[in-house]
């Protein structure tokens, strides 16, 4: 077992479809709340599997694509104070700001360092002891606890150099938003998989009980996600709204309590302006006080970048609540494209227009 | 940025493991998951375990989805 070939077994796709066709009745309009299940539905090309009477809706899953433009400009701001090593995930590189992008500053001699991990921003600090080390953490749920441990090592091993920029975004209040939001009109959830190997499967609990919507947590795989599918059916069929959990070899109901205390313990909730959402109270983290000398935003005391409008012609926020597919937007695949992207949605390895972009899905319902 | 892949633990020291993926190896953290053993299937997100692959689960789901319906003849395969 090695718990990724056995999930994209095709036999086992086929019974799946078959099953997913002898459940569906009606038009049901299901939201994927992950940019990372977008990504595997357009590469599996499951939207094609399924009866077209299922139509995936795209949430806003994608830390990146939700992000404020004017947040990458305080990046670029904090990557030209004295002396910083700017390092970030390589996704983050080249998202636009206001006026440029971490990259292009890069290439006018900022020190911007792609890691893979916080612990690699780690290691740049403890070698580069006279220097100071901003790490852009960024990120739901998933990332959440693996930040707040890269801010308790730092305390633990003396990296007084070493400070975090908190981009950190939570799902539950975004998805209140949707709910709320009388335009948009959603039948069912599909849950992110990762996010819920932290938080458990009770966070989603409010979705059902409090909007009658059924909720299914998938799996990455292509079987995870036609799973999940036909159990959203099932429970439509019976007349049912609960939470189901369709990734139960990874997800549990209560979550990694540890990657939560973690989390607890070096940030608080705060106030989060989302595109295409706007501002949600509660919705993001920041770096609690007793951990200031290692939150970038209070060391450097800059001023915070005024809010920054995307282009006119961005679709990016109406993508990310749902209300509009890529191919909507006038400058898809035409002004805005993966090398020179306008909005975020697009340059995001989890974004819905680079999902769309990548896998071909220019043009609706024949594709 | 919820990319998380399933990986072999192959050895371990201290609270780093060293994680094997399609024969690829490389590190990862396991501050954030208590109990790891070598041979243990973890779920790994930016440099961090997050959780632990159950193979009994596993095998139940795979074994769900072959117990859904029959295979007809000459459908699609």
């Amino acid at each position: 077992m090695k718990y990724m070939d056995e999930f994209r077994d095709p036999a086992l796709a086929q019974r799946l479809v078959r099953e997913i066709r002898s459940l569906v009745r009606a038009p049901v309009r299901i939201m994927e709340i992950c940019g990372g299940h977008t990504a595997v539905i357009f590469k599996y090309g499951i939207h094609k599997m399924v009866p077209p009477e299922i139509e995936y809706i795209h949430g806003p899953g994608c830390p990146v694509c939700v992000s404020p433009r004017e947040k990458v400009d305080l990046a670029i701001q904090l990557a030209w104070q004295d002396d910083v090593i700017f390092t970030t995930f390589a996704d983050m590189i080249r998202v636009p700001g206001s006026r440029s992008s971490l990259a292009r500053e890069q290439a006018r001699g900022a020190d911007v360092r792609m890691v893979y991990s916080s612990l690699d921003a780690l290691e740049i600090a403890r070698r580069n002891p006279h220097r100071p080390v901003v790490f852009f953490a960024i990120g739901f749920e998933t990332t959440a606890p693996t930040n707040a441990m890269a801010v308790l090592l730092a305390r633990e091993q003396g990296l007084t150099n070493f400070s975090i920029v908190s981009n950190h975004v939570t799902v539950p209040p975004a998805i209140r938003a949707i709910l709320d939001a009388p335009e948009v009109r959603l039948d069912a959830f599909i849950a992110p998989g990762h996010v819920s190997l932290v938080t458990g499967s009770r966070i989603y609990r409010f979705i059902a009980e409090e909007y009658g919507k059924p909720v299914v947590i998938s799996g990455f795989e292509p079987l995870d996600l036609l799973q999940a599918t036909a159990m959203v059916l099932r429970q439509q069929r019976e007349g049912r709204a609960t939470v189901e959990n369709q990734y139960r070899r990874a997800v549990s109901e209560m979550g990694n309590l540890k990657a939560q205390a973690a989390v607890d313990t070096v940030f608080e909730t705060s106030d989060m302006t989302w595109r295409g959402l706007g501002m949600i109270p509660g919705s993001g983290l920041k770096v609690r006080p007793a951990f200031a000398a290692h939150d970038a935003e209070r060391r450097f005391a800059l001023q915070p970048p005024a809010p920054s409008r995307d282009p006119k012609a961005c679709e990016c926020g109406d993508i990310l609540r749902g209300l509009k597919a890529p191919w909507d937007c006038r400058v898809f695949g035409t002004a805005c494209t993966p090398e020179k992207p306008l909005g975020a949605c697009m340059v995001s390895s989890e974004g819905a227009c680079a999902a769309y972009y990548h896998y071909g899905r220019h043009w609706p319902a024949a594709g | 940025m919820c990319l998380a892949i399933p990986a072999r633990v192959v050895t371990l020291d201290g609270a780093m493991a060293t994680v094997e993926v399609a024969g690829v190896t490389r590190t990862a953290s396991t501050h954030l998951l208590d109990g790891v053993r070598v041979g243990d299937y973890l779920l790994i997100h930016a440099g961090f375990a997050l959780s632990r692959l159950d193979e009994a689960e596993a095998q139940e789901t795979l074994r769900l989805l072959e117990q859904m319906g029959e295979l007809e003849v000459g459908a699609l395969g």
